[in-house]
């Protein structure tokens, strides 16, 4: 069978599997609508904040960031799993023992005021919202490449799936999903790293095989490093990045990633305190299982790249190369006219995708309009790390139809988690909380379903016509969670004294100087777009680090106010007493 | 819970939350980013030390950080009779 006939199946049945569960769980009141009724094993919670975290650019991008940034990509590695260590020591126990649904129903509460709620929902909308753009994105992206429609079609059927579980179930539907989604992608990735790590080191652990010898004996990490050097790229295990500014990034990546609402909101699906513990554990160990492989595989691919086709005559390159030049994932220009690819350091293109135009070069190759003038012939997209894996391994069609059901697998459960966060906000935060307090519990359902509907329309809207910002903004979500979100829980667990005043003006600081700092130096949206460069950051930050100092702003200023006014009352105090200690968690409450 | 019990457990889990989160800040900002040149010239087979901290030894120290700190807190919270 041809890998399209096997894509429709397997898509197919994970399709009506994912459907099936929705049907199962569907939710019969706010409480299990906003967290799974409160009763989902550690365990479940583990394998669906695991599917909740790991995109589409953790499936499919992550192994390509890193094959082609070396150790640059740390950042990524770390930052992204380091932050659950935050999540289990310093907030997700202590949130679960306060039990209630959202994370601005503890702003609001903690820091007695409905200013801080509303800075707490403004920020959730806003971070959910532009990471759950590029996630519809990305659904339509994957279905476009396997299974041959358009990319906007693919975002209609995304929208189509995620609406019925997420209308349904609400987080019950979701969660059950999530856990099938996790079993689905993380087989569709393990089984073709396994079958390409054999192949280089015939080692069947990813993990260790990159740091094992190939046949000739030599270390497949000194191998590459020996390639990259030759050619005059900077060595694969060393960075171009400076020292302080890996160390910003990696920081604000874990920060944010302890603040970001829909992670924050699985930790209250649990029964009891030592569960929310417990479940942290375990996502971040179905999370190391997919970001420990990512780094092998990119090792695999850099490496099989460097050695296929440097100096390769196009004649005579794999057929895995041309196929994925026609889809424009690979394109080669003859720069010399030697008829052999050069890949060396630099752009090969102008811009950031090559222009291709009808027509064949003189070996057969597409022809692009904006090649440019540094001599490496070769553009390839980071993708195709992932993507083409199956194949460079040799693997049968449906484990290639596999990649493509976890890479869908991974976009819908991202997609569906931020889309609670954003219909739990509007129907219980502001609705609920703010403006119509007395609705009845029926009542509030309808709206959080409804909300769903508009927070999948609004979402879907943005994977057809992204706007032009969305990549960048993705930095943009960690810098806000790790600016705003970060401190002001912490220091509502952690301080007694921390008072509304301290709260809201440090979350607002935090929040406009990582804001400004964004629109300054990636956006360009303020200031003079001539002095936007690396060279003006300040203290070599650049724009992705930038949270970390957000973050410290946010605490430092709240420190400061909060010993100028007055302390919180005594209940406010009572309530953080009280989520210290872990025994009588009960049920989470809607009052 | 008597008053006094209650800031000797929260005393002793801060202690806890300081001893894992050094730990933590020393697997990956120490050994992956700061330190990361003088660990290179050690090698752990293929791999140099510093850069195997960076993309494979600090999540597997992750991991355990949050295992061994479920176990403490679930012991702690015996002692203290806060367990359920």
């Amino acid at each position: 069978m041809g890998i399209q006939t096997w894509t429709f199946i397997i898509v197919g049945i994970t399709f009506a599997l994912y459907i099936g569960i929705a049907i199962w769980s569907r939710a019969g009141s706010t409480k299990e609508f906003y967290i799974a009724g409160g009763g989902v094993s550690p365990l479940a919670n583990g394998l669906a904040t695991a599917a909740d975290w790991m995109s589409a650019a953790s499936f499919l991008g992550m192994a390509g960031i890193i094959a082609f940034s070396g150790y640059d990509g740390s950042v990524y590695l770390m930052g992204w799993t380091g932050g659950y260590v935050l999540l289990a020591l310093l907030l997700a126990p202590y949130l679960r023992k306060f039990g209630k649904f959202t994370v601005p129903d503890f702003i609001g509460d903690r820091y007695y005021s409905n200013v801080a709620r509303t800075v707490a929902v403004v920020a959730a909308l806003f971070v959910s919202f532009t990471y759950v753009a590029g996630q519809m994105r990305g659904v339509g992206v994957v279905f476009s490449r396997f299974l041959d429609v358009e990319v906007n079609t693919g975002v209609y059927i995304g929208m189509a799936v995620v609406l019925f579980y997420a209308f349904l179930g609400g987080m019950k539907g979701i969660t059950y999903t999530q856990v099938a989604q996790y079993c689905v992608l993380i087989f569709a990735f393990m089984v073709p790293a396994i079958f390409i790590s054999i192949m280089a080191t015939g080692n069947p652990i990813p993990q260790l095989g990159f740091g094992s010898a190939g046949e000739d004996g030599v270390y497949l990490l000194d191998k590459l490093d020996g390639l990259m050097t030759e050619l005059g790229f900077t060595a694969y295990t060393d960075g171009t990045k400076s020292k302080t500014d890996v160390f910003f990034i990696t920081a604000a990546l874990m920060m944010g990633t302890a603040g970001l609402p829909h992670v924050i909101i699985r930790f209250f699906t649990v029964p009891k305190v030592k569960d929310a513990r417990k479940s942290a554990g375990y996502a971040l160990l179905f999370i190391a299982i997919l970001y420990t492989t990512a780094p092998a595989i990119a090792v695999f691919a850099r490496t099989n790249l460097m050695e296929t086709v440097q100096n390769t005559p196009y004649k005579e390159i794999p057929s895995w190369f041309t196929k994925w030049e026609d889809t424009g994932l690979i394109a080669w220009t003859d720069k010399n006219g030697d008829g052999k690819i050069q890949y060396l350091p630099g752009s090969a293109i102008e811009g950031k995708k090559p222009q291709f135009i009808e027509g064949r070069a003189d070996f057969g190759q597409r022809k692009i309009t904006n090649p440019s003038t540094t001599a490496n012939e070769l553009y390839v997209d980071r993708d195709i790390t992932v993507l083409a894996n199956p194949e460079i391994a040799g693997l049968p069609n449906w484990i290639i139809a596999l990649v493509a059901a976890g890479g869908l697998a991974a976009a819908l459960s991202t997609a569906a988690g931020l889309l609670l966060v954003i219909s739990t906000s509007i129907s219980h935060d502001l609705i609920k909380k703010q403006l119509a307090r007395d609705i009845s519990d029926k009542k509030e359902l309808l709206i959080a379903r409804l909300s769903a509907v508009l927070a999948v329309i609004v979402a879907g809207y943005f994977g057809i016509n992204p706007p032009g910002f969305v990549a960048s903004v993705v930095a943009l979500a960690f810098g806000l969670a790790a600016s705003s979100f970060f401190p002001a829980i912490v220091m509502g667990i952690f301080s007694k004294r921390m008072n509304r005043e301290g709260a809201i003006s440090g979350m607002v600081a935090g929040l406009a100087i990582t804001t400004y700092y964004i629109a300054r130096f990636k956006l360009g949206w303020v200031g003079n777009p001539e002095t936007s460069g690396a060279d003006n950051w300040w203290f070599g930050i650049s724009p992705e680090g930038f949270g970390t100092v957000g973050m410290l702003v946010n605490f430092a200023v709240a420190l400061v106010i909060s010993q100028f006014t007055s302390p919180p009352p005594q209940k406010v105090q009572e309530i953080v007493e009280n989520i210290r200690i872990p025994s009588g968690a009960g049920d989470a409450s809607n009052h | 819970m008597e008053l006094s019990q209650r800031k000797k457990y929260w005393r002793e889990n801060l202690k806890y939350l300081a001893i894992l989160l050094v730990i933590w800040f020393l697997v990956s900002y120490g050994f992956g980013i700061l330190l990361v040149d003088e660990l290179n010239t050690i090698r752990l087979g293929g791999f140099k030390l510093g850069f195997w901290f960076a993309q494979q030894g600090s999540i597997y120290v992750f991991v355990l950080l949050i295992f061994v700190y479920v176990r403490l807190m679930n012991k702690l919270d015996k002692k203290y009779k806060v367990n359920e």
